[in-house]
């Protein structure tokens, strides 16, 4: 399953390449009347009880437009996946999010998001804050060369949310259990994070997001890095997780989008073309471009 | 057909990896070639700095009974006897046979002028010697000295001799009695410069150095590090800061003796600061181990994986927190290891501070920032360029004691990286 994966990432990014130098090829091909699609979003973009909002979200890297007016909601307690070829925006349009585009000096955001009723992006918001409330996993496990308590307690300790040492040790451990990593490492909890194994070291991460108790985590293609066992672990993770967060995953493995989200957004050259359940998407997909995709006949 | 074509892609590739190899084996003996050429010639140098300075950790001493004769003594103030004439009496009473003032000249000419500095220091220290009768090592000349050492040949005609016939004949006659000793050289790390070889010393030079040393480090770390943190992290591409980038740059080019003149204009002409001073030469230093530091310290940066910024900006981290938990702890190492290599060539300048003063002959050994003081390498400097032959080996000596510094400071730093490399 995984090897299957990875086979089909590397031939994305040989198909994919020739674009993402050249962006304008595809509209070009557009108007000539050799691949028209309608671009415009089809299915369920929008939820009643959202806990983000997003509408008409731009992001431009200098003069690269790399997502295009898309608005889509995510919803309290679901798993959202965004799956898409490489270079489509899935993981621009989650670091929007958050906010950590802010840290890319050329990138650009235009359009509203909103958590809950905050609009993220208006001049008031402070990131610091936002980003307690929206976590952040990436793709590559980052632990901090610290201790591995160390590295749980860093987020509560700068925020200042446990008022106590005892507190703070309840919190290390409270996270480290919801991260499935309290009995593996509970002996050793100031050995260095780093020594860890690679499926370790991101449910670290993992506890690490979590210790701040945020409201949405964010998880940019957890699982890319780990082997199937791993894998299988954060998956169940991720599922026991969705009680009490909501959690956007890109993923390039679509049996991963299937098996862990409620809802999937499909991603293609910065627009989004299609969202809606899980089960809908991958067994009636509406627009031609996520069928392609999904069935493997891209490329 | 297509088992043919693959033995012909085999056989070609077999035809090549005999090249390949060869080319591998050469570039290897090439490389410890190298190593081996380096390390000969490094040899070479300690060796022959270390032959030429080690005799000058021993002093040739004279022992003398010194009569400390109460007449002498008979004035008000102690430290204006003639502790001169003590010396002097004491020879002619060893060689009685001296008559006539030229004579006499030439034998009072074989005891250091600063033996009576030492029987002065003596008396002020406990006057209860005096009306007594003492043998005490004194220092000799620089010249029997260098005979005894060999560095004064006999079979030169006497013409062109430092010491006559007869001079050596005395030295031999106290030799043989055992009167004339090599020691250890005490007065090279006690005292500081002079114009008589045996009584010149490098301590001077020394706390010069470390005075200078202390304010390039206590300036040019916390500024370095502060520009490079600040170009490095938060300040926004512009083309003024590429324009402060270009010009950090170039400065680590320039000439050190152009930062030498920048300090006799400024700190000296305009600010009026003291000549000479360590304060000065730190100033100086710091203006010139700075773009090193800041170079050293960006591209330790720069080598912090991004990773870790973003796993801190992902819970919620302030840039200045990402910066103070995460990023510097990381770079610290890369950033000593800069620091150091910055320290060591200041250590090590000479022509910036020829520009301030500090090339000027200064007995008195520094105690502060601002006293006159001179530093290792321009002490070496001065002293290569003065014509006793005893200061030959001084010179091998202080360059010793210069490499022993370089040498410490370098442990220390590998000693902090690594304490800071465990802490991670």
């Amino acid at each position: 399953m995984e090897s299957m994966d990875a086979s089909f990432g590397t031939s994305e990014v040989s198909f994919l390449a020739p674009e993402d130098v050249t962006p304008e090829y595809v509209s070009e091909a557009d108007t000539a009347g050799t691949y028209v699609e309608n671009r415009s979003t089809v299915g369920e973009q929008f939820v009643d009880d959202a806990r983000m909002t997003c509408r008409d979200v731009n992001v431009y890297y200098g003069d690269k437009h790399a997502i295009k007016n898309i608005s889509i909601d995510v919803g309290r307690n679901e798993v959202l996946a965004m799956i898409g070829p490489s270079g489509c925006g899935k993981s621009t349009f989650l670091r929007c999010l958050n906010r950590m585009n802010d840290t890319v000096d050329t990138c650009r955001v235009s359009g509203d998001i909103f958590l809950d009723q905050l609009n993220i992006y208006d001049k008031s918001v402070d990131v610091v804050p936002l980003r307690a409330q929206v976590g952040m996993v990436f793709q590559k496990p980052n632990p901090f060369p610290k201790s591995i308590y160390d590295n749980v307690a860093y987020g509560p300790k700068i925020h200042g949310l446990a008022s106590s040492k005892s507190e703070l040790d309840g919190v290390v451990e409270s996270s480290l259990k919801k991260a499935g990593l309290w009995k593996e490492v509970n002996d050793r909890l100031d050995q260095p994070g780093t020594g860890l194994s690679g499926g370790q070291q991101q449910r670290l991460c993992i506890a690490r997001a979590i210790a701040v108790r945020p409201e949405v985590i964010l998880m940019d293609e957890p699982c890319s890095a780990l082997d199937p066992i791993a894998t299988a672990t954060i998956e169940n993770l991720i599922s026991e997780l969705q009680e009490q967060f909501t959690i956007v995953i890109v993923t390039h493995n679509m049996q991963q989008a299937a098996r862990v989200s409620q809802r999937t957004a499909y991603f293609h050259l910065g627009d989004l073309i299609e969202v809606g359940s899980t089960d809908r998407v991958f067994t009636n997909p509406r627009h031609r471009l996520t069928e392609d995709y999904i069935t493997g006949r891209f490329g | 057909m297509q088992v043919g074509k693959r033995e012909t892609t085999m056989e070609r590739v077999n035809r090549g990896l005999a090249r390949r190899y060869l080319q591998e084996r050469l570039f290897r003996l090439f490389g410890l070639g190298a190593v081996i050429l380096s390390i000969c010639l490094l040899g070479l140098l300690f060796v022959s700095i270390g032959l030429k300075g080690w005799p000058a950790f021993e002093q040739t001493e004279i022992l003398l009974d010194i009569n400390f004769d109460q007449e002498l003594f008979a004035v008000d103030n102690l430290m204006g006897a003639d502790y001169g004439a003590l010396v002097k009496s004491s020879m002619r009473s060893l060689f009685p046979e001296v008559k006539g003032r030229a004579d006499k000249r030439k034998l009072y000419r074989l005891v250091s002028s600063g033996a009576s500095y030492v029987l002065r220091k003596m008396v002020m220290e406990d006057t209860a010697i005096i009306g007594s009768s003492r043998k005490i090592w004194l220092p000799a000349d620089d010249e029997v000295d260098m005979l005894l050492k060999g560095h004064i040949r006999r079979d030169v005609p006497e013409s062109d001799r430092r010491l006559s016939d007869q001079q050596i004949g005395w030295i031999d006659q106290l030799t043989e009695a055992g009167l004339l000793k090599k020691k250890f050289n005490t007065t090279f790390f006690t005292a500081g410069d002079s114009r008589e070889p045996e009584l010149a010393g490098i301590h001077g030079a020394v706390m010069g150095s470390i005075y200078t040393l202390t304010i390039t480090l206590l300036l040019s770390f916390p500024i370095g590090v502060a520009t490079a943190v600040y170009l490095e992290e938060f300040a926004p591409r512009s083309r003024w800061i590429d324009l402060v980038e270009v010009n950090i740059n170039n400065l680590a080019a320039v000439p050190s003796i152009i930062f030498g003149l920048l300090g006799l204009a400024v700190f000296l002409n305009i600010f009026g600061m003291p000549r000479s001073a360590p304060l000065v030469g730190g100033l100086v230093l710091t203006l010139m181990t700075l773009p090193t530091i800041i170079i050293a310290s960006r591209a330790a940066l720069k080598s912090v994986p991004p990773s870790i910024r973003e796993a801190a900006f992902g819970v919620g981290a302030s840039k200045l927190q990402v910066v103070t938990h995460h990023v510097l702890p990381l770079a610290m190492p890369g950033m000593m290891t800069g620091t150091i290599i910055g320290m060591a060539q200041a250590l090590g300048e000479t022509a910036p501070l020829l520009m301030i003063g500090m090339v000027a002959f200064i007995v008195d050994v520094p105690t502060g920032f601002t006293d006159p003081s001179t530093v290792l390498p321009v002490q070496i400097y001065l002293w290569a360029d003065s014509p006793e032959r005893a200061f030959v080996e001084r010179t091998s000596a202080a360059i010793m004691i210069l490499l022993a510094f370089l040498i410490s400071m370098n442990a220390i730093a590998v000693f902090l990286r690594r304490k800071f490399e465990r802490r991670w």
